[in-house]
C-alpha cells in the first residue's frame, strides 16, 4: 500500500502536472480544487502529506494549515506549502502557522520530490 | 367690585411670591447651581423694559392714535439686531473694568471723570423720577378702579386724601422690597441673581395676564379679531385708527415722528439704567445675547399682539377713548369677570414693581458711587486706607438712595402725576437717557472722544431736552404760566421752546429730540476735536475701543511704586476683608506668586485692584482712592502713546508667532498627509507587483514541471506527451497575454498610452468585434445577436481601444455561457447625451460576492477551472479606456438571468476628465 498524498491547488494545469509527478514517484494521489475540499479529504482520507497551495478559493492554504494544526486527529499531517507569492512575509507566515516546508512556484520537480521524500522519511 | 382687603391681600401675596423666587435664586446661586445662568432667564429679564406703561399705556395710545404704540417696540427689536456687535462689546468692557452703571461706563471711558459720572447720574435721576411716578400712578389707578364705586368708570377722580396715603405706603413698601432685593449682600459688586430670577418670573406673569385679558376681550366679548376690526371699520370716527395717519390724527403719515420714536426706543432699550443693569451688569455669559436677540423681540411681539383688540374693544364698549389707559382693567370689570380683573391688576402690579425694583437698584448704585462717594472722598478719614470696614456704610448709602428715589417718585406723582397721560411721561424719560448715546457709543468706537467733549455734549443735550420737552410739559400742566410757550421768552419768537429757531411742523417729542441730539453730538464731536485728550483719557480710550476678547488683557497704564501692604487694607475697607483676601489670592495664583505677600505690585496689579474697587464704588472714586494711597508718577500723553505702541508691537509679535506656529502646524499636517499617501501608494504598488508575480508564476509552474517531467522521461507515451505540450502552449499564450495586458494597463494608467482620436461609428466597432469573434462562438455553439439602433452619430474616440472593450466583454460572455446553447446579445442605444452598449449573456451571472470587486485588477469571478485563459485584467483595462473618454462601465443587476455589462460614452466628455485622475497605478476608482 503506497503512501497517500493530497494535492490541493485551484489551477487545473498544476494539478495535472503534480498528479503525474507524484504518481510517478509511487504515491497514491488525492486531488482537491479549493481549501474546503482539501480539508474534507484530509478528514476522510487521512493522507500522510499534503501539497498545499496558498491562494485558493473558499479557504486559503493558510487557513487550511491552521485548522489542521488545531485538529487533534489531523495535526500530525505533513504540510508542504506551495506559493506563487514569493514574498518573505508569506514564507514566514506559512512556517509560523505550522507548515513543515515551503516552496515557491515555479519549483524544480527534482527538488520537490526530494523534499517530499525527506518529509516522509523523517520520523513522526 | 372687589373688596380692598382682597386686592391688597393678593398684591402682598404676589410680592411675597416674587420675594420667594428671588430668595430661591439667591440660594441656588450660593449653592453654585445658578438659575439665571441660562439664556432664557437673561432674555426674559430684558423684558423689564415693558413696564406698567406698556401694560396700560399702550392700549391707551392705540385707542387714540391707532398703530402709533408700535415704534416703541420696533426700536428694541432693531436694537437687538445689533446686539451681537454693540451690546457684546459693551458687556466685555463693563466686565473687564467692573463697571456697574451707565454713569460709570461713560465716566470711566473719559478718564474716570467724577464730574462726568455725577452729570450722568443727575440727568438720570431727573429723567427717571417721573417714570417711577408713572408706575406708582398705574398701581394707584388700578387699585382705585378695582375697588372704587363706579367699577367701569373713571378711577382717576377718586383721588381723595385716603388714596394719597395708600400710594405713599405702597411706595414705602416697594422701597423696602427693593432694598431686600438689591442690597441684601454686603458684597456690593456681585450680580443680583435673585433679583434677575424674580424679574424673569415677573416678565412671565405680566405677559400671561395681558394675553389672558386679550383673549377674553377678543373672543369672550367679541367674535374674534375679524369681528372687532369690522365693527371698528364700520364706525367713521374709529375707522381712522386703522389708517397710518399722523399721531394727532392728521392725514399724512408722519415719517419723521415714526423714525424719531423708533430711534428713541432703540437708544433707551440700551441706556435706560434698568436696561443697562439687566443687559450688561447682570449678564452671566455673553453668548446668552444670541438667544436674547430673538427671544426678547418675540416677547415684545407677544405682548403687543392684543393691544389693538383691547383698545378697539374698549372703544366699542365704552364709546369713547376716555381713560383708555385703564381698558385692561375696566373691560373685565364691566363684564363682571372679577377674577380676571384681579389677575390683570396683578399683571400690571408686576410690570410696575419689576421696573421700580431694577430701576431703583441701578439708580441707587449710581447715586452712591457717583454723587455721594466723591463728596465723602474729600474727607481725609475716608481717603486713608486705614480705618473700619466701609462696606456696611456703602450699603446704607444705597438703601437711603433707594428710599429717596421712591419718595421723589411719590412726590412727583402727588404733585404732577395727574396731569399727563401715561405715555408722555415715559417718552420724556426716554428722551433724557437718549442723551447718553453719543458719549457712550462714541466712546466705544471713537478714540478721539474726550472728557470735555462728553461733558459739553451731555450738558448741551440735557439743557435742550429740559427747555424743549420738560419745561413745556410742566407748563402745560399749569405749574407756571405758559406764555413763553406761545410767544417765546421775553417775546423772542425764535426761542419758543416748541418751535426753536423757527423749526415747526414737528410734534413736540421729535422737535426736542432733533435739537437735543443735534446739540449733543455737535458739542461732543466739536469739543473733542478742539482739545487733545489727557494721558488718562487717551489710555482709557484705547482700553475701551480695543477691548478685544476676554482672554486678551490690554496694556497697563500706570507708573509708580506700590506695595501689597498699601493696597490690601484699602481693598479690605471697601470690599470687605474676606472678599479682598480672596481677590488677592486669586491674583497670586494667576501670576504664580506663592503667597499674597509675594505678589509683585506692578502696573497690572494696581490696575487689577483699581478695577475691583471700581466694582464697589465706581471707577472715578476708585481712581481717587488708589492715587491717594500709593506713590504714583504722573503719565504724560507721550508715555501713554509709548505704552500703547509697545502693546501694539507685542500684539503684532505674538500674532506673527501665532501665524508662524499655525503655518508650521499646517506644513506638518501636509507632510504627514503626503507621507500617508505615499505609504498607501507604496502598499498598492506592492500589492500590484505581488499579484503580477503570482499571475506570472502560476503558468510558469505548469510549464516548468511538465517540461522537466518530459525531459526526465524520454519514453513517455505519445498521447501523454501531446497533452502536456498542449498545456504548455496554452500556458505560454496566457503568459504573453498577461505581459501585454500588464504593460497596456501600466501605459494607460501612467498616461503614456497613445490615443488616436477620430470620428468613430460605434455600431461599426461593435460589428467588427462581433465579426472577429464569430468563428469561435459558432464553434462552441453560441448564438450572437446584434441589436444596434442605427444610424449612430460619430463619436470622438479611439476605434481600436473601443474594439478592445467590446472584444473583452464578448470574450468574458463567451467564457461563461453554456456550451452548447450559449446566447449573447449586444444592444446599442443612444440619446441626446450619450451612447450605451450592453452585452448580455445567458451564463450563470456574476455571484453576488464578486460583484463589488469585478473591476478590481486580478480579481476573477468563479473558480479557476471555469475561467480558462483569463488574466483578471480585461475589465480593469476596459474601465480605464471607457473612463478616458469620460464614460462609465458597470454591471447591470436589473436584467434577470445571466450577466449584463454596459458601458456608456457621452458625446461630450465633461471638463473634468476622469482619465487624468487615473495616473497612479494603484488607484482603481
Amino acid at each position: 500500500m503506497s503512501i497517500p498524498i493530497l494535492i490541493a491547488d485551484d489551477e487545473p494545469n498544476i494539478l495535472v502536472s503534480l498528479e503525474f509527478l507524484m504518481k510517478r514517484e509511487g504515491y497514491t494521489v488525492l486531488l482537491a480544487r479549493d481549501g474546503q475540499e482539501a480539508l474534507d479529504l484530509l478528514r476522510s482520507e487521512r493522507p500522510r502529506l499534503v501539497l498545499l497551495d496558498v491562494m485558493m478559493p473558499r479557504k486559503t492554504g493558510f487557513e487550511v494549515c491552521q485548522e489542521v494544526r488545531h485538529d487533534d486527529a489531523l495535526k500530525d499531517t505533513l504540510i508542504l506549502m506551495l506559493t506563487a507569492k514569493g514574498r518573505e512575509t508569506d514564507i514566514v507566515k506559512g512556517l509560523a502557522l505550522g507548515a513543515d516546508a515551503y516552496m515557491t512556484k515555479p519549483f524544480s520537480t527534482r527538488e520537490l520530490v526530494q523534499k517530499v521524500r525527506e518529509l516522509l522519511g523523517s520520523p513522526g | 367690585m372687589l373688596s380692598p382687603s382682597l386686592v391688597i391681600g393678593a398684591s402682598l401675596a404676589y410680592l411675597l411670591l416674587l420675594f420667594g423666587v428671588a430668595a430661591w435664586g439667591d440660594r441656588r446661586a450660593a449653592a453654585g447651581r445658578s438659575v439665571v445662568g441660562n439664556a432664557w432667564a437673561y432674555a426674559l429679564s430684558m423684558a423689564v423694559y415693558c413696564t406698567a406703561w406698556t401694560y396700560f399705556g399702550s392700549v391707551g395710545r392705540a385707542a387714540t392714535t391707532g398703530v402709533w404704540f408700535l415704534p416703541i417696540y420696533l426700536g428694541p427689536t432693531l436694537a437687538m439686531v445689533l446686539a451681537w456687535t454693540v451690546l457684546r462689546k459693551m458687556i466685555r468692557i463693563a466686565r473687564r473694568w467692573r463697571l456697574t452703571s451707565i454713569a460709570d461706563f461713560v465716566a470711566s471711558r473719559y478718564g474716570k471723570s467724577p464730574m462726568l459720572a455725577g452729570l450722568v447720574t443727575l440727568i438720570t435721576v431727573v429723567g427717571i423720577v417721573p417714570y417711577i411716578a408713572l408706575q406708582l400712578k398705574a398701581i394707584a389707578t388700578g387699585y382705585g378702579l378695582l375697588t372704587g364705586p363706579s367699577g367701569g368708570g373713571d378711577g382717576l377722580g377718586s383721588a381723595g386724601l385716603w388714596w394719597q396715603d395708600g400710594t405713599f405706603y405702597a411706595a414705602l413698601l416697594l422701597a423696602g422690597f427693593t432694598m431686600m432685593f438689591g442690597t441684601r449682600h454686603l458684597d456690593s459688586t456681585e450680580r443680583h441673581e435673585g433679583m434677575v430670577a424674580a424679574i424673569a418670573f415677573e416678565s412671565l406673569v405680566k405677559l400671561l395676564a395681558f394675553l389672558a385679558v386679550g383673549v377674553f376681550v377678543t373672543w369672550g366679548m367679541f367674535g374674534g379679531p375679524r369681528d372687532l376690526f369690522e365693527r371698528v371699520a364700520a364706525q367713521p370716527d374709529l375707522a381712522r385708527l386703522l389708517t397710518l395717519g399722523g399721531d394727532g390724527g392728521g392725514t399724512a403719515f408722519a415719517w419723521g415722528q415714526w423714525f424719531a420714536l423708533t430711534l428713541l426706543s432703540m437708544l433707551s432699550v440700551i441706556f435706560l439704567p434698568r436696561q443697562f443693569q439687566v443687559i450688561v451688569v447682570e449678564n452671566v455669559d455673553e453668548r446668552h445675547l444670541k438667544r436674547a436677540a430673538w427671544v426678547f423681540p418675540l416677547y415684545l411681539w407677544l405682548i403687543n399682539l392684543f393691544v389693538l383688540p383691547i383698545a378697539f374693544g374698549g372703544l366699542l364698549f365704552f364709546g369713547s377713548a376716555t381713560d383708555a389707559d385703564a381698558f385692561v382693567l375696566s373691560l373685565p370689570l364691566a363684564q363682571g369677570a372679577l377674577w380676571l380683573a384681579l389677575a390683570a391688576f396683578i399683571g400690571g402690579l408686576s410690570a410696575a414693581t419689576g421696573m421700580i425694583i431694577v430701576e431703583a437698584i441701578a439708580v441707587s448704585t449710581m447715586v452712591c458711587n457717583d454723587l455721594v462717594m466723591p463728596v465723602l472722598l474729600r474727607t481725609r478719614r475716608f481717603r486713608s486706607r486705614h480705618g473700619g470696614d466701609l462696606t456696611r456704610l456703602l450699603l446704607a448709602i444705597r438703601r437711603a438712595a433707594i428710599l429717596g428715589i421712591l419718595l421723589l417718585g411719590y412726590v412727583y406723582f402727588h404733585l404732577a402725576g395727574e396731569a399727563y397721560a401715561l405715555v408722555s411721561i415715559g417718552l420724556i424719560s426716554f428722551a433724557a437717557v437718549a442723551q447718553f448715546a453719543p458719549a457712550a457709543l462714541g466712546g466705544m468706537y471713537w478714540k478721539g472722544g474726550t472728557r470735555r467733549g462728553a461733558l459739553a455734549g451731555l450738558l448741551a443735550g440735557f439743557v435742550l431736552w429740559a427747555y424743549t420737552l420738560m419745561l413745556p410739559s410742566i407748563a402745560k400742566s399749569g405749574w407756571f404760566p405758559d406764555a413763553f410757550l406761545l410767544h417765546g421768552p421775553w417775546g423772542l419768537a425764535l426761542l419758543k421752546p416748541e418751535a426753536l429757531f423757527g423749526l415747526t411742523g414737528l410734534d413736540g417729542l421729535t422737535h426736542s429730540l432733533f435739537w437735543s441730539l443735534l446739540a449733543n453730538v455737535g458739542a461732543y464731536v466739536g469739543v473733542s476735536l478742539w482739545r487733545a485728550p489727557s494721558a488718562l483719557e487717551a489710555s482709557q480710550a484705547a482700553l475701551f475701543v480695543d477691548v478685544g476678547d476676554a482672554a486678551h488683557a490690554g496694556p497697563a497704564f500706570w507708573r509708580g511704586r506700590a506695595s501689597v501692604a498699601e493696597l490690601l487694607p484699602l481693598a479690605e475697607r471697601f470690599l470687605g476683608a474676606a472678599r479682598a483676601r480672596r481677590l488677592f489670592a486669586e491674583w497670586a495664583r494667576l501670576t504664580g506668586a506663592a503667597r499674597v505677600e509675594d505678589i509683585r505690585a506692578d502696573a497690572a496689579f494696581v490696575q487689577y485692584v483699581e478695577a475691583q474697587l471700581a466694582g464697589a464704588i465706581g471707577s472715578a472714586s476708585a481712581r481717587v482712592l488708589v492715587s491717594s494711597s500709593v506713590q504714583e508718577e504722573p503719565l504724560a500723553l507721550d508715555d501713554v502713546m509709548r505704552i500703547l505702541d509697545e502693546a501694539t508691537q507685542l500684539r503684532a509679535h505674538s500674532r506673527a508667532l501665532e501665524a508662524q506656529r499655525a503655518s508650521l502646524q499646517r506644513a506638518t499636517e501636509e507632510l504627514r498627509a503626503a507621507n500617508e499617501q505615499l505609504k498607501s501608494l507604496d502598499r498598492l504598488k506592492d500589492d500590484f507587483m505581488s499579484s503580477v508575480t503570482h499571475e506570472l508564476r502560476t503558468p510558469l509552474t505548469s510549464i516548468r514541471a511538465l517540461s522537466e517531467m518530459m525531459a526526465d522521461d524520454p519514453a513517455m507515451a505519445a498521447d501523454q506527451r501531446q497533452q502536456f505540450l498542449g498545456i504548455i502552449v496554452a500556458e505560454t499564450e496566457r503568459l504573453s497575454r498577461l505581459v501585454n495586458q500588464v504593460l497596456d494597463l501600466a501605459r494607460i494608467e501612467s498616461g503614456h498610452a497613445d490615443w488616436a482620436d477620430e470620428d468613430v461609428d460605434l455600431a461599426a466597432v461593435v460589428r467588427q468585434a462581433a465579426g472577429s469573434m464569430a468563428e469561435a462562438l459558432r464553434e462552441q455553439g453560441c448564438t450572437l445577436t446584434l441589436d444596434l439602433a442605427e444610424p449612430v452619430p460619430p463619436l470622438r474616440a479611439d476605434a481600436d481601444r473601443l474594439t478592445q472593450v467590446v472584444l473583452n466583454l464578448l470574450g468574458n460572455a463567451a467564457k461563461f455561457v453554456p456550451r452548447p446553447g450559449g446566447e449573447i446579445r449586444v444592444t446599442l442605444r443612444h440619446d441626446a447625451d450619450a451612447v450605451r452598449v450592453a452585452v448580455q449573456d445567458n451564463g450563470p451571472g456574476v455571484p453576488p460576492g464578486d460583484r463589488a470587486r469585478i473591476f478590481d485588477k486580478f480579481h476573477q469571478a468563479g473558480d479557476a477551472a471555469s475561467r480558462p485563459g483569463g488574466t483578471g485584467l480585461g475589465l480593469p483595462i476596459s474601465r480605464q479606456i471607457v473612463e478616458h473618454f469620460g464614460g462609465s462601465i458597470r454591471l447591470r443587476h436589473d436584467t434577470g438571468q445571466g450577466a449584463c455589462f454596459e458601458f456608456r460614452l457621452p458625446w461630450q466628455p465633461s471638463i473634468e476628465q476622469p482619465a487624468e485622475q487615473h495616473h497612479s497605478p494603484g488607484d482603481k476608482r
